[in-house]
């Protein structure tokens, strides 16, 4: 009984804290997609949603609501299972990756010491919630879509399995929350600077955002995978989308841009809490995801691989064994001192 | 040549150069307007929802010439005249199929009395299709409302004439 009640107690809070998790990645998606509709808005020297609410920002929670009150057309000859479980698998994913994420020294829900191959395997399995998605639409443009979307996650977590392993080295540990502290001294951006560009155009392929979105062409698609969902099934995709953004905007941050810690480690600047840096760098990296959006036009697919095969992959191998001989050579590496 | 090529793609000198000038205009004055509550500014010629006029006694312009009727493009004019008591020819209908109008201008154009305008009401959206079939009386009401701002309109126009 007493066993029984104290694991009942520690489930509340595991519980408490995933909805701590879980409600701040909401807001922060919503705010992100307006804040993308802002920019692109903005660089056309259009307003953006501005009607809705205050400056607009209630305009996603009605597209929202929206959604939800819809009809969920579930075509005729679409396998309804796969169909209805893709945008399941999608959300619980890009969300199940948050867990590792420390948004401040100590503040994270599982603080694994392989935090960073969790992240990977979890962003790998992303895949599957699309191409269940274009298999099960049963329809040749989502199809297409999928098979596009799993193509390219897979060639770019490549490289960016290698630029991973250029920042391991300097830190020697996979807990993210040791990766950031590592950083103490330098950020990681500045030794690793192509590195950090590798990563964050990787990044943009990896979440399919522009200029990268060839999953969803709406020119060539329709809509990628996501053509025949409607209504709520087409939010769980959206917003496992942005939540993944979001994600690889934190793990930009946290590899490269010195997670929680502030710029310069002086009194005014170290007394601000540390979420409120890793948000602000977090927002950031999305105004420069968002950015890209707006003045870079859409790779052709076999640019896409191009650029992904024979550009990144020798790059990021390049900067894996210079890494590690300079780190070996001037004996920095950590434990060799 | 290609070496340099390399180099330019290598170091993203395309992307800062794209990314700086996109940044510029982030900070641009928008070129769009806040639709519903601000408007753009109209020409005096603009050729919006149509109205009849009227002389200032109250008697409306419309002879029933029916030129207007003649000129239409797309025959969306349909008028039947009938002499009055007092002699003079008046129009008993005068319907303009909106839905059919191009919008051309040429009715107003071709009217010798300036009966039949082009206003700068453009909102006329209707929930049904019949309500877009406008009657004499539709029209007329329509030239009551527009009258000030039509007849500056014409006069603003009439150097041009």
């Amino acid at each position: 009984m007493n066993v029984l009640q104290s694991n009942f107690f520690e489930l509340i809070t595991i519980i408490f804290y995933c909805i701590l998790i879980f409600v701040p990645l909401l807001v922060g998606v919503v705010l992100a997609l307006y804040a993308d509709r802002k920019i692109w808005a903005a660089v056309q020297k259009r307003r953006g949603p501005n009607v809705v609410g205050p400056f607009g920002l209630f305009q996603v929670p009605a597209d929202g609501l929206k959604f939800i009150f819809k009809e969920i057309i579930l075509p005729d000859s679409a396998d309804k299972t796969v169909f209805l479980i893709a945008p399941i698998i999608t959300l619980a994913l890009s969300i199940a990756a948050w867990a590792v994420i420390p948004v401040q020294a100590g503040v994270v829900l599982a603080n694994i010491n392989v935090g960073i191959l969790y992240i990977f395997a979890i962003s790998s399995l992303g895949v599957y919630g699309i191409l269940m998605a274009g298999w099960a639409s049963n329809s040749k443009y989502p199809f297409f879509g999928a098979l596009r979307s799993a193509a390219q996650m897979v060639s770019y977590e490549v490289s960016i399995g290698f630029v991973i392993v250029t920042v391991l080295m300097c830190v020697g540990s996979l807990n993210l929350s040791e990766i950031v502290l590592a950083q103490k001294n330098i950020w990681f951006f500045i030794p690793l600077f192509p590195m950090f560009i590798v990563f964050f155009i990787s990044a943009l392929a990896e979440t399919n955002r522009p200029p990268f979105d060839l999953p969803e062409a709406e020119s060539e698609l329709v809509a990628g995978y996501q053509t025949e969902y409607s209504g709520m099934p087409f939010v769980l995709f959206l917003f496992g989308e942005y939540i993944n953004i979001l994600l690889m905007c934190a793990m930009t941050t946290i590899l490269f841009l010195g997670g929680w810690l502030p710029p310069i480690d002086v009194y005014p600047l170290n007394s601000i809490p540390g979420f409120v840096w890793f948000i602000l760098k977090v927002t950031l990296v999305f105004y420069m995801f968002a950015m890209v959006k707006a003045f870079v036009p859409r790779y052709r697919y076999d640019q896409l691989m191009r650029l992904g095969w024979k550009v990144f992959l020798p790059l990021s191998l390049l900067a894996v064994v210079l890494t590690s001989s300079i780190l070996f050579f001037f004996k920095l590496a950590p434990g060799m001192s | 040549m290609r070496f340099l090529n390399l180099i330019k793609s290598f170091l993203l000198i395309d992307f800062i150069k794209a990314y700086l000038l996109a940044q510029k205009y982030f900070f641009k004055k928008k070129a769009t307007i806040n639709y519903p509550f601000e408007k753009g500014k109209l020409s005096p010629r603009f050729r919006g929802e149509h109205a009849l006029r009227r002389y200032p006694s109250g008697e409306e312009r419309c002879i029933g010439c029916k030129l207007c009727e003649a000129v239409c493009p797309a025959q969306a004019i349909t008028i039947e005249t009938e002499p009055r008591d007092d002699g003079t020819r008046r129009t008993t209908r005068y319907d303009i199929d909106m839905v059919k109008c191009i919008y051309c201008g040429l009715c107003e154009e071709s009217c010798p009395v300036d009966a039949i305008v082009q206003g700068p009401n453009f909102e006329f959206t209707t929930e049904t299709r019949k309500e877009l079939y406008y009657t004499k009386d539709k029209l007329l009401e329509n030239g009551d409302r527009w009258e000030t701002v039509i007849a500056e309109n014409l006069e603003a126009d009439s150097k041009y004439r």
